[in-house]
């Protein structure tokens, strides 16, 4: 799960990492009271969305006065931001941060992940803060410093105190990043985040770090015992049919494609959006319904499926394990006729009472190709999404 | 021979007595697996499905001497039953529970740690399908009439396409030794990697099939390790040529975000290590067929 950046920082506040004053708007007279609240005559405007490459994309604006603070809220709000990393889409904006613009002397890098092949987490900084990582690794990759935490203990001062040091801080400076060092570790730890950035961290005129942007990702696994993260959930930034789909805990991803997909389990629905490929046709969707493809799930997931105006096809794949075939059978049968679908449905049943539940599936009477494998399947689907085209 | 778990390895299942414990055992006993006892803490001394339960691993190892044990487990609680399991002494750990905090695993993993090579226990999962030797015994969810026994092992990251593969292999009279998932998680009790070796030992196993998907550094890995290791053929799949970089794939270990990560460049891995490179998912089947034939 994302979070707004303004959110991160009010949660890496909270374990000690120093950030600018700043308020949160929902409308440009808010944004325009938020800055004489915090003071002073510089303010960033920044749109808050869950995608980072905003400044390029006009998200964040320094203002001096209170109307340039107006028209730059105006400006975002209630606007679809796009930018290098939202997609052709963009996200809608509905809040934008004001923060109290301090002056600086150098930009910084700070970031964690959780590391794969260590399997730990892992700390990475570079004086070349404000870029990306992935600019800084192909222009510095020499300047890119890292340590990794070894689980049984935690992120010791010393890796940190190092890594401060190797930035070419003064001692004042490294004193602080030292402990920012710490304390984000310990927001990240204590908050089973995934991905942690602070970019850029800033080294201020008087010799103190702030973290002036922040992105945090969190583990979907553990919002369970991370109540105060799970309710920063916005569902204004996620693509509303997957926002939908999550209600019913169906994991669904929109493509761009014409064959719309219903796969039981997220290996076999990859591979079988690949095989729409291999069979020369494009997947409208990732969905997997999951071990108990019960006929409510297959009926919510053509629904979504069919919401989509760009699928010309449907192609339902299930490999019956503990669920046997007949049963999985009865509830696309339940489903089509629940359903109203416009659109040709390929089935492919394939494992435990294969048998049974094709003979259903001929007999229900409901209108729908089948196939015995995936091969056939895909190529079925292609077939019909072609036919129902050109019919078109 | 097979890997890991034949007939006679003694199991015992911890979460028994819940409703998906409960169907599972059941299962596994049916198979033909060796279920000698359950767990469920408050429940000791009692008996479900003919076994007798116990409050903790300790004692169930104590009293029955079981080497394996799956664990039917809600996410929250699974990564202590792990380690319980390991404590216990227990050789051999299948998880199947979905939905563990990555930080537990990171941890499970460094405690694993805590014992010498020898006797450290190896792994399996979490969310994953479990592991079978067909015709022997069955430490999962899966269909275990789905599988043939034979000479091929499999090891795979996701459940349904395991699946796919096996019946593939079926309808071409080709069987397995074992067949192990080993889940979708982005931080895996093992690897792909770690079950070569043991098919490469195992005198049965003549090649084996490794089906991997996008995210995370494990194919290339294996992939470097079979070139360099390997005498028996490897056929290797990677899923997710379609998948788009950034977004998780349903497995929350299945994302492209590194280089590396893409099922192009996986494939590609494969082939230069001296792989031979299903085309389609759906030639799972006939490419094991060709490489066994040649």
């Amino acid at each position: 799960m994302d979070v707004h950046e303004y959110q991160a920082k009010e949660l890496l506040s909270g374990f000690g990492v120093p950030v600018p004053k700043g308020a949160i708007a929902f409308s440009p007279d808010q944004a325009v009271y938020a800055a004489t609240e915090l003071g002073g005559w510089n303010w960033a405007v920044k749109a808050q969305i869950h995608a980072g490459a905003r400044g390029k994309a006009g998200g964040v604006k320094i203002c001096k006065t209170y109307n340039e603070v107006r028209a730059a809220a105006e400006g975002m709000l209630g606007k679809n931001m796009v930018t290098l990393q939202t997609g052709p889409e963009g996200k809608p904006v509905q809040r934008v941060y004001i923060e109290a613009a301090e002056p600086f002397d150098r930009e910084l890098y700070l970031g964690y992940v959780l590391d794969r092949k260590a399997e730990c987490i892992r700390v990475i900084v570079s004086k070349h803060g404000g870029m990306e990582i992935e600019e800084i690794a192909k222009s510095n990759p020499e300047e890119i410093l890292q340590v990794i935490v070894e689980p049984a203990v935690g992120l010791q001062a010393f890796q940190a105190r190092e890594l401060a040091f190797q930035l070419g801080l003064s001692i004042k400076q490294a004193q602080s990043a030292t402990s920012t060092i710490m304390n984000a570790y310990r927001a990240f730890r204590d908050c089973d985040a995934t991905m942690l950035e602070i970019n850029p961290l800033v080294v201020t005129k008087d010799d103190r770090v702030l973290a002036f942007d922040a992105k945090m990702s969190f583990d979907d696994n553990a919002l369970f015992r991370r109540h105060n993260v799970a309710d920063m959930h916005d569902p204004s930034q996620q693509d509303p049919r997957e926002a939908q789909a999550a209600e019913h805990n169906l994991n669904y991803i929109g493509l761009d494609g014409e064959i719309g997909c219903i796969v039981n389990g997220a290996g076999l629905a990859m591979a079988t959006m690949d095989m729409i490929q291999h069979a020369g046709g494009t997947p409208a969707n990732f969905l997997d319904v999951g071990g108990g493809a019960s006929p409510d799930r297959i009926a919510t997931a053509l629904k979504l499926v069919l919401s989509d105006t760009n699928v010309k096809a449907i192609l339902v794949n299930i490999f019956a394990g503990i669920n046997r075939c007949d049963w999985v059978a009865k509830g696309v049968v339940q489903a089509a006729e629940s359903v109203d679908i416009k659109v040709p449905m390929i089935v492919r049943l394939a494992g435990t009472n294969v048998e049974e539940g094709r003979k259903i599936l001929t007999e229900s009477g409901v209108k729908l190709i089948t196939a015995e494998t995936l091969a056939e399947a895909a190529s079925k689907a292609v077939e019909a999404c072609e036919a129902a085209k050109s019919a078109a | 021979m097979s890997i890991l778990i034949d007939e006679t390895t003694p199991v015992v299942v911890q979460g028994m007595t819940g409703d998906k414990g409960t169907f599972h055992a059941k299962e596994a006993i049916e198979y033909g697996t060796n279920v000698v006892a359950g767990v469920t803490p408050g429940k000791g001394g009692g008996r479900h499905l003919d076994r007798p339960l116990f409050d903790t691993m300790k004692q169930a190892v104590k009293e029955t001497g079981a080497k394996a044990t799956i664990t039917f487990v809600a996410p929250a609680f699974c990564s202590d039953a792990i380690m319980e399991a390991a404590d216990a002494g227990i050789e051999l750990i299948c998880s199947i529970t979905d939905g563990i905090p990555a930080q537990d695993m990171m941890r499970v993993k460094r405690y694993l740690m805590r014992y010498p090579k020898e006797s450290r226990a190896m792994m399996v999962g979490p969310n994953c399908a479990g592991i079978i030797s067909p015709g022997k015994a069955m430490l999962g969810i899966m269909p275990g009439h789905i599988y043939l026994q034979g000479k091929v092992g499999v090891i795979s990251r996701s459940g349904t396409l395991g699946y796919e593969a096996a019946s593939q292999m079926k309808a071409e009279g080709i069987g397995i030794t074992t067949s192990v998932g080993i889940g979708g998680d982005p931080i895996n009790g093992s690897s792909f990697l770690d079950h070569l070796a043991l098919f490469e030992e195992d005198p049965e196993t003549e090649a084996v099939l490794m089906i991997g998907e996008i995210g995370g550094p494990q194919e290339a890995e294996a992939s470097v390790w079979i070139k360099e290791n390997m005498s028996k053929p490897v056929i290797g799949f990677v899923a997710g040529l379609t998948a788009p970089k950034g977004r998780t794939m349903g497995h929350a270990g299945a994302i492209i975000s590194a280089a590396g990560d893409s099922a192009a460049e996986k494939a590609e891995i494969m082939r230069e290590c001296g792989l031979t490179v299903a085309p389609n998912p759906s030639e799972f089947g006939t490419t094991v067929a060709k490489v066994l034939g040649a």
